[in-house]
C-alpha cells in the first residue's frame, strides 16, 4: 500500500466517519438523558433524505431553502415522536420503551414504503458540492470536505451548546439524576425535547449528506448506518458527545482501511462494527471518553 | 405444616391435580385427532398456515421467555432462526446435493459428506444456536442488559453477511436448494407442544421464579442469591434452542434457504405477538401467535394485486407492515398489559369461568 | 459464640467523597449490632459495601473466617448473609409466596433438566421449599395474603416480607436496613420483640440501621456510631447514649433522639 492510496483511503474514512458521528451524537444524546436506546434515530436520516429530496425535486426549491427545511421539519418529528410514543411511557419498565421504539422504527420506514415506493431515487446532488480537487496524487471530493467542514461546525455549536447554555446544562443534570433535576425545578419535559430536536436536526445534517455521498433515497436507508452510530455512540462512550463524534470517525476509518488493506474482506464490511462492539464490551464497555454511568 | 394446611397450598399453587393432567391429556389427544383430519382433508394452502401457526408458536413461546419472563429485550429470533435453519439444512442434504449445489466453492470437508436423520440435525440445530446464544450474551450480560437489543440486532445483519462469505459452508446468496420437504403438520406440531410443555415447565420451577425475581429487581435477586449474569445466559441459551429448532422445521418447510430470507420481519413478527398476547404470559404468547399468523395471511390482500368489485387494487407492499406497527405502538401506549397481561391459562380457571356462565352446570 | 462478620478499616470513596472512612465492627452469631448516625453517615453504605452491591476502596471484610472482600452479591447472600433494603425492594409483580420461595432458590438440588422432566428431586425440593416458605410466612403473620400481589400489601407487611424473604436464604447474618421505619410505637415495641425471638431462636446475628433510638437502644446488645463516614463511637447502648462525640453529631438535628423518649414522636 503506497503513501498516495493510504491518504486517499484516509479521506474516504474521515467522510464515513463524520457521517457516522453526525448520527451517533442523536443517539449519545437520548441515551444520555433517558436510558432509551432510540431505534428510530437512524430512520430520521431516512426522512431528512426524503424530505429534502422533494423539497428539491418536487417543489423545486432552491437546495438551501429544501435542506434547511428538512432539518427543521426532522428536529420538529424528532420531537413529536419523543411527545407521542416515549412520554407516556417514561415511567414504565425500560423494556415497554424500546418495543414501542422498534414500532416506531418500523412505522417510519414502511410509510415511506407505502407513500414513496421502495425503488431508491437519486438525489439531485447541488453544484457546490460536486466536483473535487486534486492534492498532489489525492483526490479530495468537494464533498468530502463540506462532510468535513460542516461536522465540525456542528460538534463545536453542539458541545457549546451542551456545556455554555442554561439548557444544555439542564440536560448533562438529566443525564446524571433526573430525581435532582425536578427538585431543582427545570422542566423535564422541555429538556428532553430539546435533546430529541438537537439530535434529530444532527441526523436530519447527516442524512443530506449521507444521500449526497450514496445518492440512492430508499425507505430502508437508515437501518444500518443508525446500528452502526449506536455502535460508535458505545465506542466513544455513551452519553458523551464529543466521544459520539470520535467514534464515528473510528468506526469510519476501521470500515474503508480494513477492506483497503484486505480487500478480500469487503463482503464482511457490515460485520466490523459489530465485533468492534463485541470487543468494546469486553474490555473497555464505558468507552474511550465514557466514565462510569450509575445504573 | 403439610398436614393441616395442604388444601391452602394447593388452592395457591398450579399444583398439578389428577383432574388436570386428565384434561391436559385428553386436549392433546383432541388437538391431535384434529391434525389427523386436517392432514387428510385439508387443502395443503390450509396445512400450509397450520404449519406455520406451529412455528410461530414455537419461536414466541420461547422468545417469550426472554423478553417477557426474564425482561431481557432480545431482537435475536431472526438469527437464530436462520443459524437453526443453517445448521439443519447443511446436516440433512444429501452427499450428492451438497455436490451439486455448491458450485461457487465445493463444500468444507468433513461437512460434505455428513449426513443426519431430520431429528438430529433439529437437535444439533438446537444446540448450535443455544451456543451462539451463550457467546453473545456473555460480553452483553456482564456489562449492560440492555445493549443486547442493538447486539442482537446487530447480530440479525451480521449472520446474514457471514451467510452471504461463508461459501464453503452455506454456498453464499445461492442458498441451499432442495432440502427434503420433513417438516409435516405432526413434526410441527409435535415440536410446538414439546416447546410449549419444557418452557411451562421451566417456569414453573425455581428457575423461572428466580428469572422472575431478577425481571422484578435484578438488585433484590443478587441480594437473595440468584446469580443474575447466569440466569439471564441461560434463559437466553434455551429459548434460543427452541428458536434453533423451529429455524430448522421452517427450513424443511420451505425447502429452500438463502442469506436474504432471515430478515428483521421474522423478528417484528414475534415481538408484536408477545406483546398482544402480553409479555410474560405463555398463553398469551400461543393465542396471540394463532391470530397474527392466521391475520398476516388474510391481510396478504391488501399487498396483492386485486380485483375489488371492477376496481383494480394495485396492492401496496408494506401495509401490513404500518398496521401492525402502529398496532405495536397504541398496544405499548394504552393497553400495555395485551390479552393476557402475565396471567396464565389453567384448568381450574376455565372450569370456574364456566361455572359462572353456565350455573345448571356441575363441574 | 464465634465471629460472623468482621469488617476491618473499610473505606469508600465516592468521586473524592469519603463516604466511609476506616469503619470497623464485628458481629458474632447470637448477637444484635446497631449501626447509628445522622442522615447520611454513610450507614446504607456500609451494608451495601459488605453485601458487595458497593466496592470498598481499602479495608477488608472477614465473613465466617473466609476473606469475602470483591466477592459478588449473589455470591456473598449464599454464603449467608441476608438483607433488607431502606427503600423495600420487593418482587413487586409477583406473589408473596413467590417471594419468599425465590430467596431459596440457592438450596434446590435439581437440575433444570430434572424440572421439566419433574422428576424426583424436583417435586421434593418445590414442596420443601413451599412448605419452609409458608412457615416463614405463618412467623410473619403473612400467611393469609400468601396468594396476593407483594405490591397490593400495606406498608408495614412489606417490610415483613421482605424480612421473611431474608430468612428464606436461611441466613447466618441478617442485615435491616431500618426495619421499623414507618412503624408506629405498638408495632415496633411487637418488632423488637420478634427480632429478640428470632435471635434466640435462631442464634443469628443481626446487624441493623434505624433512626427510633429507642428501639435500637432497646434490641441492641452494642451499637456503633458513624457521622460522616467516619466511626465515632462503640459500645454497649447505655457508653453511647453517654457519649460526649454522639451526642455532639446528633446536636442541630435531634437532641431528642438519642436521649431516648423519641418514639412518642
Amino acid at each position: 500500500m503506497d503513501y498516495s492510496f493510504a491518504l486517499q483511503q484516509l479521506v474516504y474514512g474521515l467522510t464515513l466517519g463524520c457521517l457516522y458521528g453526525l448520527l451517533a451524537i442523536g443517539y449519545t444524546m437520548v441515551y444520555g438523558v433517558l436510558r432509551l436506546i432510540n431505534f428510530a434515530h437512524g430512520d430520521l436520516l431516512m426522512v431528512s433524505a426524503y424530505m429534502a429530496f422533494f423539497g428539491i425535486a418536487i417543489f423545486g426549491l432552491p437546495w438551501p431553502v429544501s435542506f434547511i427545511g428538512s432539518v427543521l421539519l426532522t428536529a420538529l418529528l424528532g420531537i413529536l415522536i419523543d411527545r407521542g410514543a416515549y412520554k407516556p411511557i417514561r415511567k414504565s419498565p425500560r423494556i415497554n420503551a424500546l418495543i414501542t421504539a422498534i414500532g416506531v422504527s418500523f412505522l417510519l420506514e414502511n410509510l415511506g414504503l407505502v407513500l414513496i415506493g421502495g425503488r431508491p431515487k437519486s438525489f439531485p446532488m447541488p453544484s457546490l458540492f460536486s466536483g473535487s480537487i486534486v492534492v498532489g496524487t489525492i483526490n479530495i471530493p468537494a464533498l468530502s470536505i463540506w462532510i468535513f467542514i460542516i461536522t465540525s461546525v456542528l460538534l463545536v455549536l453542539c458541545v457549546l451548546v451542551v456545556k455554555k447554555t442554561r439548557i444544555g446544562i439542564a440536560m448533562r443534570a438529566l443525564s446524571r439524576d433526573m430525581e435532582t433535576v425536578m427538585l431543582m425545578g427545570i422542566d423535564k419535559d422541555r429538556v428532553i425535547s430539546f435533546t430529541f430536536a438537537l439530535g434529530s436536526s444532527l441526523a436530519a445534517a447527516g442524512g443530506i449528506m449521507w444521500c449526497m455521498k450514496y445518492p440512492a433515497v430508499e425507505p430502508f436507508m437508515g437501518v444500518i448506518p443508525g446500528l452502526k452510530a449506536f455502535v460508535a455512540a458505545v465506542l466513544g462512550g455513551i452519553g458523551n458527545i464529543t466521544g459520539a463524534a470520535l467514534g464515528g470517525l473510528i468506526l469510519g476509518l476501521a470500515e474503508v482501511l480494513i477492506v483497503a488493506v484486505e480487500p478480500d474482506w469487503s463482503g464482511y464490511r457490515d460485520a466490523i462494527a459489530f465485533f468492534l462492539m463485541i470487543i468494546i464490551l469486553l474490555t473497555r464497555p464505558t468507552g474511550i471518553l465514557g466514565e462510569r454511568l450509575p445504573d | 405444616m403439610l398436614g393441616p394446611n395442604r388444601k391452602f397450598t394447593e388452592g395457591l399453587f398450579k399444583v398439578t391435580t389428577h383432574r388436570d393432567r386428565t384434561l391436559t391429556v385428553f386436549s392433546v389427544i383432541i388437538l391431535l385427532a384434529f391434525l389427523f383430519y386436517a392432514d387428510r382433508n385439508f387443502d395443503s394452502y390450509t396445512v400450509r398456515i397450520l404449519e406455520n401457526i406451529a412455528i410461530f408458536i414455537t419461536l414466541a413461546v420461547s422468545y417469550n421467555l426472554i423478553n417477557g419472563v426474564m425482561g431481557q429485550f432480545s431482537l435475536a429470533p431472526n438469527a437464530f432462526l436462520a443459524i437453526g435453519a443453517y445448521t439443519s439444512a447443511i446436516f440433512t442434504l444429501s452427499q450428492e446435493e451438497k455436490l451439486r449445489s455448491f458450485i461457487i466453492e465445493p463444500m468444507l470437508w468433513p461437512l460434505s459428506v455428513i449426513s443426519f436423520p431430520f431429528a438430529i440435525s433439529l437437535l444439533l440445530a438446537g444446540i448450535a444456536t443455544a451456543l451462539v446464544a451463550v457467546m453473545m450474551a456473555t460480553p452483553v450480560f456482564r456489562v449492560r442488559g440492555d445493549y443486547l437489543a442493538i447486539v442482537t440486532l446487530g447480530f440479525g445483519e451480521v449472520i446474514q453477511v457471514l451467510a452471504n462469505n461463508f461459501l464453503s459452508i452455506t454456498n453464499g446468496s445461492l442458498g441451499l436448494k432442495g432440502l427434503y420437504p420433513y417438516t409435516n403438520l405432526w413434526w410441527a406440531w409435535g415440536v410446538c407442544i414439546f416447546t410449549i410443555f419444557c418452557t411451562v415447565r421451566l417456569i414453573n420451577s425455581s428457575y423461572g421464579r428466580a428469572m422472575k425475581a431478577v425481571r422484578e429487581d435484578e438488585i433484590a435477586a443478587e441480594a437473595m442469591g440468584i446469580n443474575a449474569l447466569r440466569i439471564k445466559t441461560f434463559a437466553f441459551a434455551f429459548s434460543a434452542f427452541f428458536q434453533g429448532v423451529a429455524g430448522g422445521l421452517l427450513a424443511h418447510l420451505i425447502t429452500t434457504i438463502s442469506p436474504s430470507l432471515f430478515t428483521f420481519m421474522f423478528t417484528f413478527n414475534l415481538l408484536i405477538i408477545v406483546v398482544i398476547g402480553g409479555l410474560g404470559s405463555t398463553t398469551g404468547s400461543v393465542i396471540a401467535a394463532v391470530l397474527i399468523t392466521w391475520g398476516n395471511e388474510a391481510l396478504r390482500v391488501f399487498e396483492e394485486p386485486s380485483n375489488f368489485f371492477g376496481f383494480q387494487y394495485e396492492g401496496i407492499p408494506g401495509m401490513r407492515m404500518i398496521l401492525f406497527s402502529v398496532i405495536l405502538i397504541l398496544v405499548m401506549l394504552f393497553a400495555r398489559t395485551g390479552i393476557m397481561g402475565r396471567s396464565e391459562f389453567t384448568w381450574e380457571g376455565l372450569l370456574q369461568w364456566f361455572r359462572r356462565k353456565i350455573p345448571a352446570l356441575k363441574v | 459464640m464465634a465471629l460472623l462478620l468482621d469488617v476491618r478499616n473499610l473505606s469508600v470513596l465516592f468521586g473524592g467523597v469519603l463516604a466511609l472512612n476506616k469503619l470497623s465492627l464485628e458481629i458474632a452469631g447470637g448477637e444484635i449490632i446497631g449501626l447509628i448516625g445522622p442522615n447520611g453517615a454513610g450507614k446504607t453504605t456500609a451494608f451495601n459495601v459488605v453485601t458487595g452491591r458497593i466496592k470498598r476502596s481499602s479495608g477488608s471484610i472477614f465473613f465466617c473466617g473466609r476473606d469475602i472482600t470483591g466477592w459478588s452479591p449473589s455470591r456473598i447472600a449464599r454464603n449467608g448473609i441476608a438483607r433488607t433494603f431502606q427503600n423495600i425492594k420487593l418482587y413487586e409483580d409477583l406473589s408473596v409466596i413467590e417471594n419468599v420461595m425465590i430467596a431459596a432458590h440457592s438450596s434446590i438440588s435439581y437440575s433444570f433438566l430434572e424440572a421439566i422432566l419433574g422428576l424426583g428431586r424436583f417435586s421434593r425440593d418445590e414442596s420443601r421449599i413451599r412448605s419452609k416458605a409458608f412457615e416463614l410466612l405463618e412467623l410473619m403473620n403473612l400467611k393469609e395474603l400468601a396468594a396476593e400481589r407483594a405490591s397490593s400489601l400495606p406498608y408495614g407487611s412489606q417490610r415483613k416480607l421482605e424480612i421473611a424473604r431474608a430468612l428464606a436464604l436461611e441466613p447466618k447474618l441478617l442485615l435491616l436496613d431500618e426495619p421499623v421505619a414507618g412503624m408506629n410505637p405498638t408495632e415496633t415495641r411487637e418488632f423488637a420483640d420478634f427480632i429478640l425471638r428470632l435471635r434466640d431462636s435462631l442464634s443469628i446475628g443481626i446487624g441493623l440501621i434505624d433512626h427510633d433510638m429507642s428501639f435500637v437502644m432497646g434490641v441492641c446488645d452494642r451499637i456503633r456510631v458513624i457521622d460522616h463516614g467516619v466511626p465515632i463511637a462503640w459500645g454497649i447502648p447505655t457508653q453511647v447514649r453517654n457519649n460526649k462525640d454522639v451526642i455532639a453529631a446528633y446536636l442541630g438535628t435531634d437532641f431528642g433522639v438519642v436521649t431516648g423518649d423519641h418514639a412518642a414522636n
